[in-house]
């Protein structure tokens, strides 16, 4: 390229020296033969010092791309870690009840709350219980408090189809001591994503 | 009680030295008349001896220990001298026996097809029933099963009814199902060491058995065969989490309920062609469970919580006539679950908490009445043997999950051993050769 633009700045010069020995009452200075060749150096300094300006602008440019995708990616990330983290918080039920508590509401109003800023999100609810009762009802139990806990968010205006339930009754303790803590830690519904946003939109606080 | 009991019992030990001993019962239950001595009060518990003899140790060891734990009779004890005693053709001495305390004495000798068992009238000084039995290639799982099949017929030839040593049990252990013996031998596991399995139970030939495969929070009932290993998923229990089946005693259909977003509720299939699920429950929020058929096929028990907490309700196979079955307090009887239907149609074995803790209750069909049957320990999900009188059921009382047998006319008691934590035992019918 800058090869080629060199010949066409040499080839004008002639060209213009060429007309100039056409008109002899114009007094050329004999020095004048080497003028062409000092101006083509200059021009192609010129042409050379904006190609590199250019290609300095374009590489600032492609950084600050780069830095703001970064970020944008970074808050992305941050967005569905924070997403998940809060998803992940478990509601938990009484002995033998599937009602949800008065004070776990605040946790099924967030999770509508991103439900409702990300229509693509869809998540699953399972359901456990603690190891009283029949090993075979307490499949039963989890089920019902999972479908309690689709409920709530369905009554605040979830699609159904967004959300998904199961059940492991007492087969994933998460603790495995038997006593009242133990037994209230496994009462629970677990929310997971089955498919997420792109992009997370947090609700606003 | 146990004071009073464990006479009898040191004599049985000593019959059975070598076998797994019987223990003293903890629930018993009050018997009609107690028995004080070795020696039996007439019209309680007959007093039975098997007779020494040549070779065929291992049948009369097996033939002991089921009519032992048929618990209708008290085994009587050969004395070191008989059994010292020269082996061989020999008259039998009814007068040793009768002072022994025996009314029966069961004869085993071999036959080139088996063997021949004799059933003497100790006090009639005869033989009162004489049978030829088949025993197959010895120290065989067929072998074994015949075997079993003679000690019920000798207990068939005394009370009228036969024994249920001819019969097996499923259960779960570390997620796998396992088949075991009535009396403890043979077990062998009948699903992967990778699969998670629950519920299993008999179809009435005993050739194929419906369990839940339970997958990811969900899962099919699906039917094996016992002989291929070959597997079914019923139609219609292909989708959500499926679980609690029961074959119709006829088995032509399988019940079982079905969980998802509208609740649990109880479903029906023909599964001679394992077609057109029908819904037989609307819980609406409530929970319809673990259904188990009367012996004639017209009603069946099953598990709801409409009241609130569950409770066992009744209703036809179709859905139609749900009413209450076995009477609560409101507000103060506990959850109860898993009832199963006796053999002879006459109560419901099922589990119910009583201060938090689960413990059996039997619940009389005629009479309409509850009886408790335990009080040690955790107790439940019981399972009717065929005679009617025991029942199988998961206790925590040794320190970890294991399955108990209970004689509920006697309050005897014995453990069936494994290895591991069992639970969800059932019960065969008695098995056809």
């Amino acid at each position: 390229m800058t090869s080629a633009i060199r010949t066409l700045a040499i080839a004008a010069l002639v060209l213009v020296a060429a007309c100039g020995g056409a008109q002899p009452e114009e007094p050329v200075p004999q020095t004048q033969p080497t003028t062409p060749t000092v101006d083509a150096d200059s021009a192609r300094r010129a042409q050379e010092e904006a190609a590199r300006r250019q290609r300095e602008a374009d590489s600032l440019a492609a950084a600050q791309r780069d830095a703001a995708a970064r970020s944008a990616a970074a808050a992305t990330a941050a967005a569905r870690a924070e997403a998940e983290r809060m998803l992940a918080n478990m509601v938990h039920f009484d002995y033998d009840k599937s009602d949800i508590r008065s004070d776990d509401q605040g946790i099924l109003d967030w999770k509508f709350r991103l439900l409702q800023a990300n229509p693509s999100l869809t998540i699953r609810i399972s359901g456990h219980a603690d190891d009283r009762g029949s090993d075979e009802y307490n499949l039963a139990l989890g089920n019902r408090r999972a479908a309690a806990a689709k409920r709530y968010l369905m009554n605040k205006g979830i699609a159904e189809s967004r959300i998904t339930t199961d059940s492991f009754g007492e087969e994933r303790p998460l603790d495995t001591a038997a006593n009242e803590a133990a037994w209230a830690a496994n009462r629970r519904a677990e929310f997971t994503v089955t498919a997420g946003p792109a992009t997370w939109t947090l609700p606003t606080p | 009680m146990n004071r009073r009991r464990a006479l009898p019992h040191l004599v049985l030990a000593l019959a059975l030295t070598g076998l797994a001993a019987p223990l003293a019962a903890q629930d018993s239950l009050p018997p009609e008349a107690v028995r004080v001595g070795i020696r039996y009060t007439p019209g309680v518990r007959p007093g039975l001896v098997i007779l020494p003899g040549s070779g065929l140790d291992s049948v009369r060891t097996i033939v002991a220990r089921d009519l032992d734990y048929s618990d209708r009779f008290e085994i009587v004890a050969v004395p070191p001298t008989e059994q010292a005693a020269p082996r061989g053709p020999r008259t039998v001495n009814y007068p040793l026996w009768q002072n022994l305390g025996a009314n029966y004495a069961v004869e085993i000798v071999a036959d080139p097809l088996g063997v021949i068992v004799r059933l003497h009238d100790v006090v009639a000084a005869t033989v009162r029933e004489q049978r030829k039995f088949p025993i197959g290639v010895p120290g065989s799982e067929a072998s074994r099963l015949a075997i079993h099949r003679a000690s019920d017929e000798i207990v068939r030839w005394i009370t009228g009814q036969p024994g249920s040593a001819a019969s097996r049990l499923l259960m779960v252990e570390g997620g796998r199902i396992w088949l075991v013996d009535s009396d403890g031998a043979e077990r062998v596991a009948l699903t992967g060491a990778t699969e998670r399995v629950l519920s299993p139970a008999w179809a009435p030939d005993g050739t194929r058995f419906a369990f839940t495969l339970l997958g990811e929070g969900r899962g099919p009932v699906q039917i094996q065969e016992f002989g291929s290993g070959r597997r079914t998923t019923v139609s219609g229990a292909d989708a959500d989490l499926n679980i609690t089946p029961v074959f119709s005693p006829d088995g032509t259909h399988l019940l079982w309920a079905r969980s998802n977003g509208d609740g649990t509720d109880l479903y029906s299939v023909d599964v001679t062609r394992n077609c057109c699920a029908q819904r037989l429950t609307v819980g609406r929020y409530s929970d319809n469970l673990s259904p188990t058929f009367a012996p004639n096929g017209r009603r069946l028990a099953f598990v709801s919580t409409r009241p609130g907490l569950p409770q066992v309700y009744a209703m036809a196979p179709d859905g139609t006539g749900q009413e209450l079955l076995v009477p609560f307090d409101f507000g103060a009887t506990g959850p109860s679950h898993a009832p199963d239907w006796s053999p002879d149609g006459t109560a419901v074995v099922f589990h119910r908490e009583l201060r938090g803790v689960p413990q059996l209750f039997v619940y009389d069909v005629t009479a309409r009445k509850v009886r408790q049957l335990s009080s040690a320990g955790r107790n439940e999900d019981p399972t009717w043997a065929p005679d009617g009188r025991h029942i199988a059921f998961v206790s925590d009382r040794s320190g970890r999950r294991q399955i108990w047998i209970l004689d509920i006319e006697s309050g005897r008691l014995r453990q069936l051993q494994s290895p591991g934590a069992a639970r969800l035992p059932a019960w065969s019918r008695r098995l056809a050769p």
